[in-house]
């Protein structure tokens, strides 16, 4: 019996000496083996072991906690925003602006607090409302004109570069904002993104904290919620979707504003810990988020994937960042990594589900 | 068959023109509560033109709808489906990498606390997907399992209970029989049925007179826009079905399908 295509023809051909049909003989196969291997998130959780075994085993310093706390620092800001932006490809849509968002709303927020003197807590209202409106905008023109996302969200991408760069020079004459923590009110929000706690005697940045508690809440969205139920059935058949009544537009547009919300968070984080935001910050990023979701299971196609998977995918992009130099190789191996890390996590799951699942890939 | 007084559905003369084309002229049909009516036709006959008139996709020109006795007229899908009337097309209407619990509570999922803590109550899907297949005699194993996996009677079969359960009364069958393997029209015909002892009307849509004669109450031949017979189910036999509904040619074909049908 073949496992892939469509489902119908598995089961409209005869069937051979006593079986009476196809549906409760298949049912019955559903070992614990093929259900822990069928999860989306397998292969990067499978990946992420080996990985992380390697760096401890290979470096010195890779398994201390100092090291630890090194490494699930850049695995939290590509996660926070990975998270988002899996939900989004769940939904059947991409956003290749996530990545400039880290630094147009850093921009607004620093150039609001530091050269108009806004308090710290209003200028990140402010860019929090900027990044919406650039996800609505996203959102409404790719559901009204029918246009692929990945083409309107990548001229969003190369107009915020380059406002990010104009509007920075015509203020400040530079292409950056700097003295953040000079702006009022700057502490307290500092201490809540951007600053770090003792945990056990080891200095961890809050934004772990975050990353871990977005991923409970984006897997609890996703799974246990009727948004969550839309979003699955939006990037799964947009039509049958809309059928059984789901607010298909709705959803979409609900998706893009939580991405750009996701890159205003990492944003206020990278710009409060530095407390400077160049016009470049982010610009580069947002390949980095879509492989995190890929490698987490994530379908291109739309319609299947997981939060839990995008975090392991950043968590693996994290232990690679600083496991490398740990290493004592040089850093310019990382994107060499990245691209073999994509090819094997695309591979392996694209052999998983057309080897244990019945789902068309 | 027990009929109450006024059908669930009736069209009475309805027409529909698209400009100068007439797609539909002078079309009655009926379906009481428990009862299975067959529009019969062959391609352009005018069956989607019906079928689309009766769910609020297209509004008629001429004749009227009633809905259990009183006059109605649907602006919209929507209307339709409140009034109860659902229309279950063949492939629109599952998402194919969704469980199928996920699939029958689609767009209406039950959820339980209060916001922001409001959450899609799974196990209650769960619990009454699996009920509501099982009082429908679908056996399609564990819910969980992605609709892509079901086949094409099976996924008609779940989006038909779904609809009874969702509160249909009179179900719109289109074409459920097409495409499928002789074992998959079993299926079909077997929940079609099921429908039908729920008390729900069954309009059912179809080119094969041999499918639609095992289930049918009434038979409605449409040909060119126009009704060209209206049968009760004693009044015709399946081979003068047959023989209404098709020439000579492909009447060997058709008696070896049904052949093969009645042997199982």
């Amino acid at each position: 019996m073949t496992t892939t295509g469509d489902g119908d023809t598995t089961v409209t051909g005869p069937s051979r000496g006593g079986t009476r049909t196809d549906a409760p003989e298949r049912a019955g196969r559903e070992s614990a083996l093929r259900r822990v291997l069928t999860r989306p998130g397998f292969a990067a959780i499978a990946g992420a072991i080996v990985v992380g075994l390697f760096f401890s085993f290979y470096t010195g310093s890779f398994a201390t906690p100092a090291g630890v706390a090194n490494w699930l620092d850049p695995s939290s800001t590509i996660g926070i925003v990975a998270l988002p932006v899996a939900m989004l490809m769940i939904g059947g849509e991409f956003d290749l602006s996530a990545g400039v968002m880290i630094g147009s709303s850093g921009l607004v927020m620093g150039l609001l607090a530091v050269e108009f003197g806004m308090n710290v807590w209003a200028a990140m209202v402010v860019a929090l409302l900027f990044a919406l409106g650039v996800g609505l905008f996203n959102g409404f023109l790719v559901v009204r004109t029918r246009l692929p996302s990945f083409i309107v969200t990548l001229g969003t991408f190369f107009a915020l570069q380059g406002l990010n760069l104009g509007v920075s020079k015509l203020i400040t004459n530079t292409v950056r904002v700097a003295d953040i923590d000079a702006a009022p009110a700057y502490a307290a929000p500092n201490a809540i993104l951007g600053g770090q706690v003792d945990v056990l005697g080891t200095n961890i940045y809050v934004a772990i904290f975050w990353w871990i508690g977005l991923t409970a809440l984006a897997s609890w969205v996703l799974t246990r919620t009727k948004f969550g139920n839309w979003v699955f059935a939006v990037g799964g058949d947009r039509v049958a979707a809309r059928n059984v009544g789901v607010p298909v537009a709705r959803t979409k547009i609900t998706l893009f504003m939580l991405t750009s919300a996701g890159g205003w968070f990492v944003g206020m984080i990278t710009a409060l810990r530095l407390t400077s935001v160049q016009a470049s910050e982010g610009v580069g990023q947002e390949l980095i988020f879509i492989v995190a979701a890929v490698v987490g299971g994530c379908l291109l196609t739309g319609g299947y994937g997981s939060a839990f998977g995008a975090s392991v995918g950043a968590l693996i992009f994290g232990m690679a960042e600083l496991g490398i130099p740990y290493a004592g190789w040089n850093s310019d191996w990382f994107y060499a990594f990245l691209g073999g890390i994509l090819l094997l996590a695309v591979l392996i799951n694209n052999l998983i589900r057309r080897r244990f699942s019945d789902n068309p890939s | 068959m027990t009929a109450d007084d006024s059908p669930l559905l009736e069209a009475r003369g309805v027409s529909k023109h698209f400009g100068n084309v007439v797609a539909l002229r002078d079309v009655s049909a009926r379906v009481h509560a428990g009862e299975v009516t067959c529009v019969l036709g062959d391609n352009g006959a005018g069956k989607s033109t019906f079928i689309k008139i009766l769910s609020g996709v297209h509004q008629h020109d001429g004749g009227e709808l009633f809905v259990a006795g009183r006059p109605r007229r649907f602006h919209s899908p929507q209307e339709a489906r409140d009034a109860g009337i659902a229309t279950v097309y063949q492939d629109l209407a599952m998402i194919p990498l969704m469980p199928i619990w996920r699939n029958f509570f689609l767009g209406a999922e039950p959820t339980r606390w209060v916001w922001p803590f409001r959450r899609f109550d799974v196990e209650t899907a769960k619990r009454l997907s699996r009920q509501e297949l099982e009082r429908f005699g679908i056996d399609v194993g564990r819910t969980d399992r992605p609709v892509s996996t079901l086949s094409g009677g099976e996924r008609q079969a779940v989006a038909t209970a779904r609809a009874v359960y969702f509160g249909a009364r009179v179900l719109i069958l289109d074409e459920p029989t097409a495409a499928l393997g002789v074992r998959q029209v079993g299926v079909v015909l077997r929940y079609v049925r099921r429908a039908r002892d729920q008390g729900v009307g069954v309009i059912f849509i179809s080119h094969n007179p041999a499918h639609a004669h095992l289930v049918g109450d009434r038979f409605v031949l449409l040909n060119r826009g126009r009704v060209v017979g209206d049968f009760g189910r004693d009044d015709i036999s399946r081979d003068d079905l047959i023989r209404e509904m098709s020439g000579g040619a492909e009447l060997d074909q058709i008696q070896h399908e049904v052949d093969e049908l009645t042997a199982e």
